[in-house]
């Protein structure tokens, strides 16, 4: 089964984006800021990481050049999924490594359509 | 709203006349969500008066505006990335070697709908633009339904139009954004001849082909028609051109003048004359 952690400080959005994806077939698992994302990746790296931009304690934008930095037995692929929609913001996100972008609000298609796009779905 | 079956009868005639396309019966229900804006809108207690409307014959926007409500528009940009990843690297590759003389490809996109597939085109060559220097792309995409070929001249998709099948790079490479909606660039725009026109209808300018792209759209033709359709784009495909179905659709039982590829399976060629001396 392909794994997902969703890291998002509303726990609203957890709880959809696990719906979501759970019926898309992945095994999910929340992460409330960048820092328990990237504690949790160290341990048990997952196949993909949707990834809130704005969060207390570690941004996403944080969470991906640490992550960058982290010694992981592999790398997840990174998905940011946030309410920032300006073309400098997913500019950004590109340099800085993400694999895809998903803008809020989403539904089941946009995600399973940007999933495909990273060759998980 | 029940639609009777009396109404339902003329309007199923009315779109299959327009466009081949048949009213399958298990969605109906199209009919009731399809027409419901259009009656508010115009002002029809019931779908019967909408038709009476109809059949007193004058309100030919009236009778447009039915059958674009009643087409099943549903698309996205690089819908099926593997079928267009085949196309660029396969169908492509092979009709650039081949056309190296006169570098000239004629693409119809048949059956566009709001432009998605067309820009996907398009991009798929702006994104190379080395590999295609000094070549003319022409590329004309046709719809009968006017408002998707409205949609589709605009290139302007909503917040969720544009996250269906767009990688992020090519969105911000591509699409300007104007508050919630993102516009094609004016390069990408040009790229494309957008034109109504019914596959029931001749092929447009210039009317031969080198890939002919008709994707979800013949599913609901009669399977008569469906043949007839297939025959006419063997007619204006080039010899060694490249037709494009849906993922889910094939030739196969559908008609005898296309083929699967050999060398681009996924793809058709038309079957050549001497070929079909062959198979006879
Ligand atoms: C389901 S959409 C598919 C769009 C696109 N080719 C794709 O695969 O994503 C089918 C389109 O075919 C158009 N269509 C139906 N009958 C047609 C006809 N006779 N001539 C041209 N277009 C037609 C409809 O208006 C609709 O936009
Ligand atoms: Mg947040």
């Amino acid at each position: 089964m392909k794994t997902c952690l969703v890291v998002d400080d509303s726990k609203v959005i957890r709880k959809v984006a696990r719906h979501i994806l759970e019926t898309l077939d992945f095994s999910v698992a929340e992460a409330g800021d960048g820092k328990e994302a990237l504690v949790y990746c160290e341990a048990t790296p997952p196949d993909v990481v949707l990834l809130d931009w704005n969060m207390p304690v570690m941004s996403g934008m944080e969470f991906l050049r640490a992550l960058g930095e982290a010694e992981l037995s592999r790398r997840p692929k990174v998905v940011f999924c946030t309410t920032e929609n300006g073309i400098g913001h997913i500019r950004a996100a590109i340099e800085a490594g993400a694999d895809e972008y998903v803008m809020k609000p989403f539904d089941r298609e946009t995600l399973y359509s940007k999933l495909q796009i990273v060759g998980l779905a | 709203m029940e639609v009777s079956d009396g109404a339902t009868r003329v309007l199923a005639g009315l779109l299959e006349a327009r466009t081949g396309q048949q009213l399958q019966v298990g969605r109906r229900w199209r009919l009731e969500t399809g027409l419901a804006p259009l009656l508010r809108s115009h002002g029809y207690a019931s779908a019967d008066a909408l038709v009476s409307h109809i059949q007193a014959g004058h309100d030919h926007a009236l009778a447009d505006a039915v059958v674009d409500a009643l087409l099943n528009n549903e698309t996205s940009f690089y819908r099926d990335q593997a079928s267009f990843a085949l196309l660029k690297d396969k169908g492509l590759a092979r009709l650039q070697r081949e056309r190296g003389a006169g570098r000239r490809l004629a693409i119809w996109c048949a059956g566009c709908s709001t432009g998605q597939e067309a820009y996907t085109l398009a991009m798929m060559f702006a994104d190379e633009p080395a590999r295609w220097e000094g070549w003319t792309i022409d590329i004309v995409a046709t719809d009968v339904s006017r408002g998707a070929i409205e949609a589709a001249r605009a290139g302007r998709y909503s917040h969720f139009e544009i996250q269906r099948g767009l990688p992020m790079a090519k969105m911000v490479r591509w699409f300007d954004k104007e508050e919630d909606v993102w516009v094609a660039a004016p390069a990408l725009r040009q790229a494309v001849r957008f034109q109504q026109r019914s596959l029931l209808d001749a092929a447009p300018h210039p009317g031969r082909f080198d890939a002919i792209l008709c994707r979800n759209v013949l599913l609901y033709f009669s399977s008569s028609l469906r043949r007839q359709v297939f025959g006419r784009l063997a007619s204006v495909i080039a010899p060694d051109g490249v037709l494009m179905l849906g993922a889910g659709e094939t030739v196969i039982g559908n008609t005898e003048v296309f083929v699967s590829d050999f060398e681009c399976r996924g793809l058709y060629r038309p079957i050549l004359p001497e070929d079909a001396w062959r198979a006879a």
